[in-house]
């Protein structure tokens, strides 16, 4: 048994034959296994699809409740077989709902670890390496210049920041689905008691992470007509928001953004940000590495990112390494690759 | 090192010219001598470390990181000290100078830079082990002397005036005789000691400019109260020759904001050397003269800011000064006199000099108005001659305003000669920054090569310049929801406006007027031009963009010799 028996790259994304399923396809498909909710893995229009509980109640909160012919939930942990290969899920530690998913068959375990990251985050799960033969993973950071600092001191940069201009209303662009939970989550530990004000886009987001049992505090929407109360408060946004025209409209804001991409200062010059937090979703250089080597895995695939130096990497450790140049995969960090509902773009 | 360092990355961020001003007073307010000013020397470019080289950096980070990976790496972030400062590896931390160990001082590195060449790169190497991620950024912009932080030193010297509650011309008129750290320009501004000496033998003397004429000016001025002459395409330039301690001839070369190049016009240097007058200062146009003729700006741009000047570039772009004052004469201050006292004396100076690199400005004869701008209409038929193209416009001198540094009300006047104006397509639009940076508020524009009103035609519109000024802000939001409304592709930060053709073949796109002081030949642009400050100067929401101008129609201005 090799990785190649069990999976194929197909124009929609990954296929296994012998269970006939997709993996995150970037196409309509017969039946689908999601790794998460970010809009470029979970598409609507498959006939069957199987995911976490929480993935599903994303998909449905963004697609609408018809986005698949039908749908079946899989706990972390829990098995299943599919024309003879058993399949689970577990924690990815990327966003509420994300998992990586472990296929076995006849002793030969691969697993693909949709988008993951290493360090912690109060909104989800942590991520759990799983011994196997075949990793297949994600290379959006994977350069040895990208080193996530602790997202903790980001945000206490966020409330010196709040606290050096008590005036000026911050505008945090935080990705709608995951980064802008948890960078509530996060303020909250730091302390933070004030409301938070959120955008229309990232409002629905948030009440289904509350539904789920996670307190957030204070959070209001915004509120145009009350503007004026945002002075020396958070108001949370997709990053898209910075650059509209409603970022215009307060008066005089410091402009953050929560990213991985922060790290590189020309990303956050051409964005007018002047207060880059680099505060990621996605595995760093060391992350991706250190995932490698505890899976223990022989072989690494690299799905979507930067991938030539992380197989570069692997290959001098006497790994066998490949790209296998999925397309199709934005990068949510970025944004502007992905299309967020705009939600009302007046609040 | 980390004051430095929190100052070169507020800086990097802020993109206010208010803001830069603000934090750099704060810096001058906070962070003691002498770290404050080798700050200041850093930020003006007054330092240079001949033998730290990139090449030295490449060859350090592949001592300690994998060059496959260095590459990749480089390739993504496309600038050499901010790949190094996130590449390179922390040392393990039973290695790391403890927390009892003094932290790194700016001026440290400045004298370990300044030292020998041969344990350079194991100090660097050091530095960058004791520093974190920002501070091996700091330090190698420092070390590379590229900080590119959108910082100009006459903005570092504005803060500096702002700092002391002085006039940034009072700087400049110390700034060079002065030397890093600059003990005693602090002091000055800080009110503990007296202004510095300016030391400096050959020092530069802040310039006199010029107002824009308006049109209600003419009523209430007289023109037998002035005195008029070209205005020259060229830049501004300021010969000072002084005597040192040694009675050594120094000879310097000012830009208008007081910046020194004489370095990279060695022909002007040696021509200069030759005038039998041991002192003397002269404010006059930098021009590119061949076979006696004058070369457009175009020309002399080619040989300003070379950090190399080879014997080439001597002798296929020579320089030469056309004088229209003189500042002072043998120790001699003129600047209190006339202008027209001022003007005999530079004639007389000209005329004795006898140099192949320096000539007079012509005066223009007028007695009315009206003459003037008739030969600022024609400068070719009153006396220009074949050095029309070189012509911006005329000058008014006041012939009895004395020689005030700024731009005094009421002495001078400039008269630039109208702007060119197309009528182009948009085709790109791009956000601006600061302020701007949620408005689409460049754009670029193109012209017909073809015939637009054929309909099979092969009619293509060529990109002919980019704009960001010349509207209103009511403009400006109209232009932004034209943009937004009109988007059909987008490449990373630009978007594409529509300009193609509609169902039934008409063109679509909107019309804006470019107005533009000249033309160039440019190998650089796909259309084979460059405009010289082109800007929106009207939105013709009324004109069809197939009745937008032609190529030929600049061609045809490139032809008749302009710009």
């Amino acid at each position: 048994m090799r990785a190649s028996d069990l999976l194929a790259t197909t124009p929609a994304g990954l296929y296994c034959a012998l269970g006939d399923f997709h993996i995150d396809p970037t196409r309509a498909v017969a039946r689908a296994l999601i790794t998460h909710a970010h809009s470029d893995h979970a598409r609507r229009g498959h006939g069957k699809v199987l995911a976490t509980a929480e993935t599903l109640g994303l998909m449905a909160l963004r697609h609408g409740a018809d986005h698949a012919g039908a749908t079946q939930a899989l706990a972390y942990g829990e098995t299943l077989d599919l024309g003879g290969v058993q399949i689970s899920f577990h924690p990815a530690g990327h966003v509420l709902g994300s998992a990586q998913i472990r296929l076995e068959k006849d002793g030969f375990i691969l697993v693909v670890s949709g988008d993951y990251k290493r360090e912690r985050d109060p909104t989800c799960p942590a991520f759990e390496p799983i011994r196997c033969h075949t990793f297949i993973t994600e290379a959006t950071f994977g350069l040895p210049v990208f080193h996530h600092r602790n997202s903790m001191g980001e945000i206490e940069r966020l409330l010196a920041s709040l606290h050096l201009f008590p005036e000026r209303p911050h505008l945090l662009g935080a990705y709608a689905l995951g980064k802008a939970q948890r960078c509530l989550a996060l303020l909250r530990e730091a302390g933070h008691a004030a409301p938070i004000f959120l955008h229309g886009a990232v409002e629905k987001l948030t009440s289904f992470y509350e539904q789920t049992g996670l307190d957030f505090g204070r959070i209001e929407k915004l509120d145009p007509a009350r503007r004026k109360e945002t002075k020396g408060a958070i108001i949370l946004c997709p990053p898209s928001a910075l650059g509209d025209p409603w970022a215009r409209k307060f008066d005089d804001p410091v402009l953050s953004f929560a990213s991985g991409w922060m790290r590189i200062r020309a990303f956050a010059r051409q964005r007018g940000v002047e207060l880059p937090l680099v505060i990621s979703d996605h595995a760093d250089w060391d992350g991706l590495l250190t995932t490698i080597s505890e899976t223990g895995c022989e072989q690494v695939l690299v799905t979507h990112g930067e991938a030539e130096a992380l197989v570069h990497w692997a290959r001098g450790r006497g790994l066998s390494a490949e790209p296998l140049h999925l397309l199709g995969y934005g990068d949510e960090e970025k944004e502007d690759s992905t299309s967020e509902p705009s939600g009302d773009g007046s609040a | 090192m980390k004051d430095f360092t929190l100052l070169l990355d507020r800086l990097s961020y802020e993109h206010g010219r208010n803001a830069k001003l603000r934090i750099l007073c704060d810096f001058f307010a906070h962070v003691p001598d002498p770290e404050r000013g080798y700050a200041l020397a850093a930020l003006t470019g007054a330092l240079q470390f001949k033998q730290a080289k990139p090449g030295l950096l490449r060859a350090l980070i592949a001592t300690r990181v994998d060059p496959v990976l260095f590459d990749l790496s480089y390739d993504f972030v496309g600038d050499l000290s901010e790949t190094i400062a996130l590449l390179w590896p922390a040392p393990p931390s039973d290695t790391r100078p403890g927390s009892n160990h003094p932290p790194l001082l700016l001026s440290e590195v400045i004298h370990g830079l300044s030292g020998g060449k041969l344990d350079l790169p194991g100090r660097i190497a050091a530095w960058l082990d004791a520093l974190d991620e920002t501070g091996r950024w700091a330090l190698l912009k420092l070390v590379t002397g590229a900080l590119r932080i959108g910082v100009s030193a006459r903005l570092a010297k504005t803060a500096l005036a702002d700092y002391g509650g002085r006039q940034v011309d009072e700087i400049e008129t110390v700034w060079h005789g002065l030397a890093p750290p600059y003990l005693d320009l602090f002091a000055w501004l800080e009110g503990r000691e007296g202004r510095p000496d300016a030391k400096d033998p050959a020092p530069f003397h802040p310039a006199m400019l010029a107002h824009a004429i308006e049109g209600q000016d003419f009523t209430v001025l007289k023109p037998e109260d002035f005195r008029a002459e070209w205005k020259w395409d060229g830049i501004r330039i300021q010969v000072v020759i002084g005597q040192d301690d040694h009675g050594a001839r120094v000879t310097r070369l000012y830009t208008r904001t007081g910046e020194e190049i004489a370095h990279t016009f060695p022909d002007l240097c040696a021509a200069l050397d030759l005038i039998p007058c041991d002192r003397f200062a002269l404010d006059g146009e930098l021009l590119i003269l061949r076979a006696g003729r004058v070369q457009p700006f175009s020309v002399l741009q080619q040989r300003l800011n070379r950090k190399v000047v080879s014997a080439k570039l001597l002798i296929d772009f020579p320089a030469h000064i056309r004088a229209y004052d003189l500042l002072s004469e043998a120790g001699e201050d003129l600047r209190p006199l006339p202008f027209q006292e001022r003007r005999t004396r530079l004639e007389t100076f000209v005329s004795k000099a006898q140099s192949d690199r320096l000539d007079l400005s012509p005066e223009i004869p007028f007695t009315t108005f009206e003459d003037l701008a008739a030969a600022r209409a024609n400068p070719a038929s009153h006396g220009a001659g074949e050095d029309a193209e070189a012509i911006e416009g005329v000058m008014l001198k006041q012939e009895q305003s004395i020689y005030v540094p700024g731009r005094p009300k009421g002495l001078w006047y400039k008269w630039k000669r109208d702007p060119f104006t197309i009528d182009a397509v948009l085709m790109y639009a791009q956000r601006g920054h600061g302020k701007r940076s949620s408005l689409y508020s460049d754009y670029t524009f193109g012209v017909w090569r073809g015939d637009p009103q054929a309909r099979e035609g092969e009619a293509q519109l060529v990109p002919v310049g980019k704009a960001y000024f010349g509207f209103t802000d009511e403009e400006l939001r109209q232009l932004d929801h034209y943009v937004r409304a009109h988007t059909v592709n987008r490449y990373g930060p630009v978007r594409v406006i529509d300009h193609g053709r509609d169902e039934e073949g008409a063109v679509k796109g909107l019309v804006l007027e470019i107005a533009f002081e000249g033309l160039n030949r440019s190998s650089r642009h796909k259309s084979g031009l460059a405009m010289r400050f082109p800007r929106i100067s009207r939105i013709r929401w009324d004109k069809p963009a197939a009745e937008a101008d032609r190529i030929e129609a600049l061609e045809g201005l490139l032809r008749g010799k302009v710009g």
